[in-house]
C-alpha cells in the first residue's frame, strides 16, 4: 500500500501542485475542478486505490466511462444492438403487420442505422467493435414476440440516454444525444401503443411524476446482455 | 480513503467548498455518513458527482431559470389539455381512447408543473397560472380549437412539439447537473406524448392526416411536416441533416434525407420557444 500511495503521488505530482500550493487563486482551482480532472485524480489520492491496467478480454470490448467517448460508445453498443434487432425485424416481418406499419418499421430500422453509423463516425478510431448479437430469445415470426422485444428496446433506450445524459460534459454530444433520445421515445410510444392503444407512456415507464425511466449504465447492460454475445467490459463506472 | 480529509484541503484554498457542495453546511453530514454506507467502489463516483454539483457549469441561477421556463410551458400544456376535458362540451367523449389518452397527458402536465414548483421552491417559482392566462385560439389563428377535435389535435401536436424541443434546447445549461437527468426523464414523455398525438391525427376520426409518429420531412421537403403552416416557427430547423459535423443522409444504404431528418430531433432556443408560447400567453 506504501508503495503504492508513493507511485501515485509521483503520477499526481503536477495535480496536486496545482490545487494545494500557495499562492492558489480560487479562480484557478474553480476551473480546474470544473474540468472535472481534478476531482478524479482527487478520488485517486484520496482513495489510494490500485490502478492496475484493465485486463483486456479477447474479442470483447470495453466501455470505459472515464470521458465522454466512453458514454459514446455505450450509446454506439445501443445502436448497434437496436439496429440488428430491426434489421432482422424488416427483412421478415411477421405476418399482422398492416401496410403502413411496415413502413414504420422499416423506418424505424434506418433511423436505428443513422444513429449506429452516426457513433461510428462520431467516435472515429475511439469507437469499439462491432458487436455480437444473440437474439435467440425472440421468434422473429411471432408478431407479438416482436412488438415485445421491440418495446424492451425502445424503453431500455430512453432510459439508458436519460440516465447517461449527466455523465456528458461535451455540449454537442450531450445535444446529439438528446436528440437521439426524443426519437426513441417517439419509437417507444408507437411501439406501446400498437401492443395496447394508450399504452404510450404507461406507468411504470412512467411513473406518477410524470417521470420516464433514467437508468444507469450497469442496469441497462445488464438488461441488453441476454441479446450480446460479445464481452463487454465496463469500467470507471 | 479520506474524503474529508480532502474536502479540508480544498478548505484551505476555497473557504466556501461546503456551502459550494450544498447551501446548507448542515448537509455536509450526509455526506459523511453516505461514505459509511457506499460501497468502497461507488465512492469515487458519488465523489465525482458531488464536484460536478459543485463546480459544474450550471450556477443555480441558470437551473432556476431553465425550471422557471419550464414551468411556463408546463402549465400551457396542463391547461389545454384540462380546459379540453372540463369545459369543451363534444370534444371529447368520455370513456373513448381520445378521451382516455389526452387524460393520461393531462395528468402527466400536472405532476410536471407539481414537479418544478417544488424543484423551485413556491417562492421562486411564483403565482400559479390559470386557464384565463391564456388563449388556446392564440388571438383568432385557431378559433374552432375546443369544438372541432382536428384543430384541437392539430394544436396539441405543435404543443407537444414544441415542448421537446424546449426541453432539449436547455440541455447545456443544465450539463453535469443532477437537474439535467430530470430535465431529459420530463423531455422523453413529451416526445411519447407527441407521438401519440401524432398516430390520433392520423387515425380516422383525427383526420387521417399523413403524419408520421416522429418528425419528418414536410410537404416539399420543408421542415414543419404537420400539414398546418401557422405553425412553421413550431418546426424551423428540423429539417437539419448534419449532426455534431457528421451529415447523415447517405451515412448508410437507405439513409436518405428523410430518414437523416427523421433519426434527430432538434433543439429550439428558448427565445423562439417564448415568441411560439407568446401567441397564447395573453
Amino acid at each position: 500500500m506504501k508503495n503504492l500511495q508513493e507511485q501515485e503521488k509521483q503520477e499526481l505530482l503536477p495535480v496536486e501542485r496545482s490545487i494545494f500550493t500557495a499562492p492558489l487563486q480560487r479562480r484557478s482551482f474553480l476551473q480546474y475542478a470544473g474540468a472535472g480532472a481534478a476531482a478524479v485524480a482527487l478520488v485517486a489520492a484520496g482513495c489510494k486505490k490500485d490502478r492496475g491496467n484493465e485486463p483486456m478480454v479477447p474479442g470483447g470490448v470495453t466501455l470505459n466511462f472515464k470521458d465522454d467517448f466512453g458514454v459514446l460508445n455505450y450509446a454506439y453498443a445501443l445502436e448497434q444492438l437496436e439496429a440488428a434487432f430491426y434489421i432482422q425485424v424488416a427483412s421478415n416481418l411477421p405476418s399482422g403487420f398492416s401496410p403502413v406499419e411496415k413502413q414504420y418499421f422499416q423506418d424505424i430500422q434506418y433511423h436505428e442505422i443513422a444513429h449506429r453509423e452516426f457513433f461510428k463516425k462520431a467516435l472515429g478510431s475511439a469507437a469499439i467493435g462491432s458487436l455480437e448479437v444473440d437474439f435467440s430469445s425472440i421468434n422473429f415470426t411471432d408478431r407479438t414476440s416482436v412488438l415485445g422485444a421491440a418495446m424492451a428496446f425502445e424503453d431500455l433506450g430512453v432510459g439508458a440516454y436519460n440516465g447517461a445524459g449527466v455523465r456528458l460534459t461535451t455540449d454537442a454530444y450531450l445535444v446529439a444525444a438528446g436528440k437521439i433520445v426524443s426519437v426513441e421515445a417517439r419509437h417507444a410510444a408507437y411501439v406501446r401503443d400498437l401492443i395496447s392503444n394508450g399504452s404510450f407512456a404507461s406507468s411504470p415507464q412512467v411513473n406518477d411524476k410524470g417521470l420516464d425511466m433514467a437508468l444507469t449504465p450497469d442496469v441497462v447492460l445488464a438488461a441488453a446482455g441476454k441479446y450480446i454475445k460479445t464481452k463487454i467490459t465496463v469500467t470507471n463506472l | 480513503m479520506n474524503i474529508v480529509n480532502i474536502l479540508e484541503e480544498i478548505e484551505k484554498v476555497d473557504g466556501e467548498i461546503y456551502e459550494r457542495l450544498n447551501p446548507r453546511r448542515s448537509a455536509m453530514k450526509d455526506f459523511y455518513n453516505m461514505g459509511k454506507k457506499v460501497a468502497l467502489a461507488a465512492m469515487p463516483l458519488a465523489l465525482g458527482s458531488m464536484f460536478t454539483k459543485a463546480y459544474g457549469q450550471s450556477t443555480p441561477t441558470a437551473v432556476a431559470n431553465v425550471l422557471k421556463f419550464a414551468l411556463t410551458l408546463e402549465y400551457l400544456e396542463y391547461h389545454f389539455y384540462n380546459h379540453s376535458l372540463l369545459a369543451a362540451p363534444g370534444l371529447l367523449t368520455a370513456g373513448t381512447p381520445a378521451h382516455g389518452a389526452i387524460t393520461t397527458i393531462r395528468d402527466h402536465e400536472l405532476a410536471h408543473v407539481n414537479l418544478l414548483r417544488g424543484a423551485l421552491g413556491e417562492a421562486a417559482a411564483g403565482p400559479a397560472l390559470a386557464y384565463t392566462d391564456f388563449d388556446f385560439t392564440a388571438k383568432g389563428t385557431f378559433p374552432t380549437v375546443y369544438s372541432d377535435y382536428k384543430t384541437f389535435l392539430a394544436v396539441a401536436q405543435a404543443f407537444e412539439d414544441t415542448g421537446v424541443r424546449a426541453y432539449k434546447g436547455q440541455a447545456t445549461e443544465l450539463k453535469g447537473n443532477p437537474v439535467l437527468t430530470i430535465a431529459l426523464q420530463i423531455h422523453s414523455v413529451e416526445a411519447r406524448h407527441a407521438s401519440h398525438i401524432r398516430q390520433m391525427r392520423a387515425a380516422p376520426a383525427g383526420g387521417g392526416v399523413s403524419i408520421k409518429p416522429w418528425i419528418s420531412l414536410g410537404a416539399g421537403g420543408g421542415a414543419n411536416d404537420s400539414g398546418v403552416p401557422q405553425v412553421d416557427p413550431v418546426y424551423k430547423g428540423e429539417d437539419l441533416d448534419v449532426q455534431a459535423g457528421v451529415t447523415i443522409t447517405g451515412i448508410a444504404t437507405g439513409v436518405n434525407k428523410a430518414v437523416a431528418v427523421e433519426s434527430f430531433d432538434e433543439p429550439l432556443s428558448k427565445e423562439d420557444v417564448l415568441a411560439i408560447a407568446g401567441l397564447f400567453i395573453k
